[in-house]
């Protein structure tokens, strides 16, 4: 009887663990693509147009567009556990920020000979738009009090026309194949300079967790910001705060993306990128709702949602629909983790223990 | 200090919905008079603000759908692609099928209708955040879009050109062109749906147990319950007609465009949520008006005419000033509500 | 003349509770917070399932009721102590919503009907008015007149005088006395002693969630209600003061907070304050006299609009709870739930937390740190609870208020404000409080204690500060401590009846 127990215990902490969700969907994807073609988990040592050794193959490509998502997710889930509400304008201030870092290297130009300014300067400019347009929305929600997605619904909707009215529509071209590295390869190192800058990300945002109080802070507003203004702190200000945080990481995912192509289409850079960030949050099975976050599951959450988009495009799914397939993941995800649902889905359970145990 | 107080005192006595829509319909006349001065010539002739509402009669449907959810707590923003899922189904029904009219408007009211019944389930009886479902909503409709047809095309059913091409001319209004040819204003199909759409909702909000029910649930769910209402019924419902309306405003912007794309009604999500903010429905729920919400999609889309007939026709122009424009007004709102709670404190 | 009859096993909450209520009677339902007064309520409206039990009518025989639709449709109807109407509906609209029959609604025809009744209940709001507008009295008053409206068989009245004053009291009374003779049956729940023998027949007293007894008025004294109400344990508590020693230090004479011409944005008059080292005061008022907003106001955790706050005879600018914080005020807030917890965190956080912001942001404690402070103060307390990892919300009542008590104690404050530290809490936590607060002022801590129980604030209080309409109208100490000085002064030097 006692073990019985706990066995049942011991299930019933597994399920209901955090990580649980996420790595139950990590495992189906795997065991999908070896089913489907085990080539998916092949990585091979080639070499690139320039020469350089490189790897490749489906896993590296999850690891390498994954890692944009990572960085975006970080952001994500610091405002969604202090606000209570996800910023839907990623997508469009990585065109913004995106954009000005192009305006800056390029000089106005739209086919320079040469960079008009260090990387460097680029980049940094790009953080500035990045803060700029994150404490827009942070200064909406936290002092305006509009709901984060209604608040962040403005610069969706203006940010790609922004972004393109900054370099007057046109597409500058980077000259110098430096500026691509950090969308491919270093010349030499064979894994994707992408997978450095999130691990560089994610050992930041570790280190500010560590050593500061950020996560309590933003957990304790997020569950009860009366309460926590109460203790002194200032919710306004830490709400504000993860905005631009946000931003930060928006900058450094527009650096990716622009080095990519070395240019930028203002209506295309970053499409839905906003749903797969908040996706990636959810997944990691953080409640949309605020409060409580693990900053891990989201980042796995993270790498996971490119598991799923590269599974698809395997199935030969294009671009466009593969959109209509992600919703049908986060609506089974919502009603899956919906605390109504989970409920229902106890109680069902409870019954049958019920009746079990009467038969027996 | 006495006058402060008597203006004090009319500023709380009207109802947040009343104080709202009259700063939007001032808005609206001020805005439409700046652009007959300013730019003159067109915006005086009668068809200038008739094509206005042909152009926007879909907007107008959604943005009635949305101003109900919104009065309800909640939001939609999966209507423009309902509406680009209902144009392209149908359009591939009519062309490469050559299906029959009447058949293809059963289409749009079942899509928008299953979209209702889905979406309203999930964020009434499941508890789920109305802007996840939507989102979710939104991208399965432009997916399913594409899934349907891929590329833009032009629909040349006959019997729906002939719809298509149906003016209703308004009678006592027109204007003569340069030949000194008398030519009557006239409206399309789709403005007088839309129309009358706006009058049965102001109806149905006004003077039925449900519409009333709408603004209780937004202004307290848990008072409303309290008060005997099936506040998850209501809920529910304000999903139904919403997604009902997108899938109507689908035909109707079919019907002005007369093609399928994947593209059709893109940011007209956006463009419903702004018009009805603009109309003076407030995000938190429980206040608005749908005569609002029309005055509200007149003001955006005169705004768009201004800024194209001012030579800032490049297409980015558009999306920042509609942005602007919310912005400005959520912020109106914002802080006329705070001074009017801080007002009501004080007495 | 049996019509409701129910018990429900099971929960804390309520424990096989029965409850009778005849036509054309007025039952007090009495019992200290936390016996279960709502909760019976609320499951009788159908906000609450309940899990056991049976509830039956007179002629329906037994009923369930899953909704508060089902209730009313039963001719059950209720006015809560919290306003649970629309403020952004009319007043018409608020009386008639959600009980009209048909789809489309007479607007004319309402505001009229409205309009008639609130002129016979001498109610001062328009029919056509947005209840928004309305002040909290009013509001109460709509919600009662729709109740009285409803052609109920039986009303149910939370509370509802909590933020009445004297008159629109007796207006009440006139009207329950009105719907008694029409033969209504009405459940009236109040802390009042005083109303509840103007105007009841029977009296049932709960505690803890079990049925104490059913009593005629004229079979229970005052004195006996008490003692039913409080249980056993009022000798426990009768003479914890003489038990403790008071402050002997040198200073015990400095003033160490000293507020003047004081004014927040949260509706109360401008008002004077001070307290001594090692002194415990109170404020005491009806709910609504402004006893919160003041502590609040000198925590700064409403906008301050005049006024100047003094630490040991230095002015000191407390514009946000962090300068009180750095000042060594602490203050654990009325509403545990809204103000007090944050409910997903853990123990350990909770208890962390003050102490944690004042330390800094770029500071956080070691995780060993942390699990010492918390331990300690588990200890300490005595707090119940699995781990100092189990999140604070799965605690009960008095144990979440122990947290928080916690929390404030790591930081050693000078200055303690306690706002309702007893409320909904079992007594024994109570006598815990009310022991730890006399304890911390024999060493040296000030401390403001605030409670709805007088008696309460009798045993811990040296002198106390009385509000009536959100104004300081008069101070209590020594002699002058005694429950009828305190009721006359709160109703306004009229005398006692």
């Amino acid at each position: 009887m006692s073990k019985d127990s706990a066995k049942g215990g011991f299930w019933k902490r597994l399920v209901s663990h955090q990580m649980f969700i996420p790595l139950v969907a990590l495992i189906l994807l795997a065991v999908i693509n070896l089913v489907h073609d085990p080539s998916f988990f092949k990585i091979t040592l080639g070499t690139n147009n320039a020469g350089f050794p490189v790897l490749s193959g489906s896993l590296i490509t999850i690891l390498d567009y994954g890692s944009e998502l990572a960085i975006l997710a970080i952001g994500m889930t610091l405002v969604t556990a202090a606000s209570g509400g996800q910023d839907i304008s990623v997508g469009a201030t990585i065109a913004i920020a995106g954009s000005a870092m192009l305006r800056v290297l390029c000089g106005g130009d739209s086919r320079p000979d040469a960079l008009a300014a260090p990387i460097i300067v680029g980049f940094i400019v790009a953080c500035l738009a990045g803060m700029a347009c994150g404490a827009f929305n942070g200064m909406l929600v936290a002092y305006f009090k509009i709901q984060p997605m209604i608040a962040t619904l403005i610069l969706f909707t203006a940010g790609r026309s922004i972004a393109a009215w900054i370099n007057n529509n046109e597409l500058p071209i980077v000259p110098d194949p430096k500026f691509g590295y950090f969308g491919s390869f270093i010349p030499g190192i064979p894994i994707p300079t992408t997978v450095f800058i999130a691990a560089a990300c994610i050992i930041v945002i570790a280190l500010v967790l560590r050593f500061t109080n950020l996560g309590l802070y933003t957990q304790a507003v997020g569950i009860n910001e009366s309460s926590s203004r109460l203790n002194g702190i200032n919710p306004n200000f830490i709400k504000f705060i993860t905005f631009v945080i946000l931003g930060l990481c928006v900058a450094v995912a527009a650096l990716i993306k622009v080095s990519r192509l070395s240019t930028i289409n203002y209506s295309v850079i970053a499409k839905d990128i906003e749903m797969d960030a908040i996706l990636a949050v959810a997944l990691g099975g953080n409640s949309l709702a605020g409060g409580k976050f693990n900053m891990w599951a989201s980042i796995l959450g993270a790498y996971i949602i490119q598991f799923l988009t590269t599974t698809l495009y395997k199935f030969n799914v294009s671009s466009d629909a593969l959109a209509a397939y992600k919703a049908v993941v986060v609506i089974i995800l919502v009603v899956v983790s919906a605390p109504v649902f989970r409920d229902a889905i106890s109680k069902l359970t409870k019954r049958k223990a019920k009746t079990q145990k009467e038969v027996g | 200090m006495a006058s402060e107080k008597k203006k004090a005192s009319i500023f709380t006595r009207l109802s947040d919905t009343n104080l709202l829509l009259i700063i939007t319909i001032v808005i609206f006349v001020l805005m439409y008079l700046g652009a007959v001065l300013l730019q003159g010539g067109g915006f005086t002739k009668p068809q200038t603000f008739f094509n206005i509402l042909n152009a926007n009669a879909a907007l107008i449907l959604t943005s009635c759908g949305m101003s109900i959810v919104m009065i309800t707590g909640g939001i939609d923003i999966s209507v423009g692609g309902v509406v680009a899922l209902v144009s392209m189904s149908c359009a591939v029904y009519l062309d490469h099928h050559n299906g029959n009219v009447f058949v293809s408007i059963l289409i749009a009211l079942a899509i928008g209708l299953a979209y209702g019944v889905v979406q309203g389930f999930l964020v009434a009886y499941l508890d789920i955040q109305p802007f996840i479902v939507s989102l979710a909503g939104m991208f399965f409709a432009r997916g399913m879009t594409t899934i349907v047809n891929s590329s833009p095309f032009n629909v040349e059913n006959e019997a729906f050109v002939a719809l298509k091409n149906t003016r209703i001319n308004v009678p006592g209004l027109g204007s003569v062109n340069k030949k000194g040819v008398y030519v009557p204003a006239y409206v399309e199909i789709g403005v007088v749906v839309a129309l009358l759409a706006v009058v049965f909702l102001f109806f149905l909000l006004q003077y039925t147990k449900l519409g009333r029910s709408f603004y209780a649930v937004g202004g307290n769910k848990q008072s409303a319950l309290m008060l005997g209402i099936n506040v998850k019924r209501t809920k529910f419902l304000s999903h139904l007609i919403c997604s009902l309306l997108a899938g109507i405003a689908g035909y109707v912007y079919f019907l002005h465009v007369g093609s399928g794309s994947p593209s059709h009604a893109s940011g007209m999500e956006m463009n419903a949520i702004a018009s009805s903010i603009i109309g003076g429905t407030m995000l938190t729920g429980g206040v608005g008006n749908i005569i609002g919400t029309l005055f509200g999609v007149l003001s955006l889309s005169t705004i768009q005419n201004i800024v194209a007939s001012a030579g800032l026709d490049e297409a980015w122009w558009t999306g920042i000033t509609i942005a602007a424009m919310l912005c400005i007004f959520l912020i109106i709102q914002s802080v006329v509500m705070a001074q009017k709670k801080r007002a009501l404190k004080t007495n | 003349m049996r019509k409701i009859d129910k018990s429900f096993p099971g929960v804390r909450a309520l424990q096989g509770v029965d409850f009778t209520l005849c036509e054309g009677e007025i039952h007090a339902l009495m019992g200290e917070n936390g016996a279960g007064k709502s909760t019976l309520i609320k499951v009788l409206t159908g906000v609450y399932g309940k899990d056991g039990g049976t509830i039956s009518l007179k002629d329906q025989g037994e009923v369930t009721i899953h909704s508060p639709q089902d209730a009313q449709n039963l001719g059950i109807s209720t006015v809560y102590q919290e306003i649970t109407l629309c403020p952004n509906l009319t007043v018409a609209e608020n009386m008639y919503i959600g009980r009209t029959k048909g789809t489309i609604q007479h607007w004319k025809k309402m505001v009229q009907d409205a309009d008639k009744i609130l002129q016979n209940l001498d109610i001062p709001a328009k029919a056509s008015q947005q209840l928004a507008s309305c002040s909290i009295a009013v509001q109460q008053m709509v919600a009662i007149a729709r109740a009285v409206d409803m052609d109920c068989k039986v009303l149910i009245l939370d509370e509802p005088t909590s933020s009445l004053d004297e008159q629109e009291v007796e207006k009440l009374f006139g009207l329950m006395r009105d719907l008694k003779a029409r033969g209504v049956g009405i459940i009236f729940v109040t802390h009042f002693l005083d109303q509840v023998y103007e105007v009841c027949d029977k009296i049932t007293v709960l505690r803890d969630g079990t049925l104490v007894g059913e009593y005629e008025i004229k079979d229970l004294p005052r004195v006996q209600l008490v003692a039913k109400m409080l249980g056993k344990e009022m000798d426990d508590l009768s003479d914890i003061k003489s038990e403790q020693n008071t402050y002997q230090g040198d200073d015990a004479d400095t003033k160490v907070f000293e507020a003047e011409n004081l004014q927040s944005n949260a509706g109360i008059k401008p008002f004077d304050f001070y307290i001594k080292k090692g002194e415990v005061n109170g404020f005491t008022g009806l709910l609504g006299s402004g006893r919160s907003e003041s502590v609040r106001a000198i925590f700064g955790a409403d906008r301050v609009l005049q006024g100047t706050v003094k630490k040991n005879g230095k002015v000191v600018k407390i514009a946000k709870p962090l300068d009180a914080m750095k000042n060594g005020i602490a203050y654990l807030p009325e509403d545990r739930k809204v103000d007090g917890i944050i409910g997903d965190l853990s123990v350990r956080e909770n208890i962390i937390l003050a102490l944690q912001v004042l330390t800094g942001f770029f500071r956080p404690f070691s995780k060993s740190q942390a699990n010492k402070f918390a331990d300690e103060y588990i200890k300490k307390l005595s707090i119940k609870t699995a781990s100092a990892d189990t999140p604070i919300k799965s605690l009960s009542g008095g144990n979440q208020q122990k947290v928080i008590l916690a929390r404030w104690l790591l930081t050693h404050p000078e200055y303690l404000i306690l706002d309702e530290p007893t409320r909904g809490i079992d007594v024994g936590t109570k006598v815990d409080i009310q022991k730890l607060v006399l304890e911390l002022a024999s060493e040296g801590t000030s401390v403001t204690f605030i409670s709805s129980e007088t008696d309460e604030m009798l045993r811990t209080c040296s002198r106390l500060i009385v509000m009536r309409d959100r104004k300081m109208v008069g101070e209590l100490s020594g002699d002058d401590l005694t429950q009828s000085k305190i009721m006359s002064t709160i109703a306004g030097g009229e005398s006692e009846s």
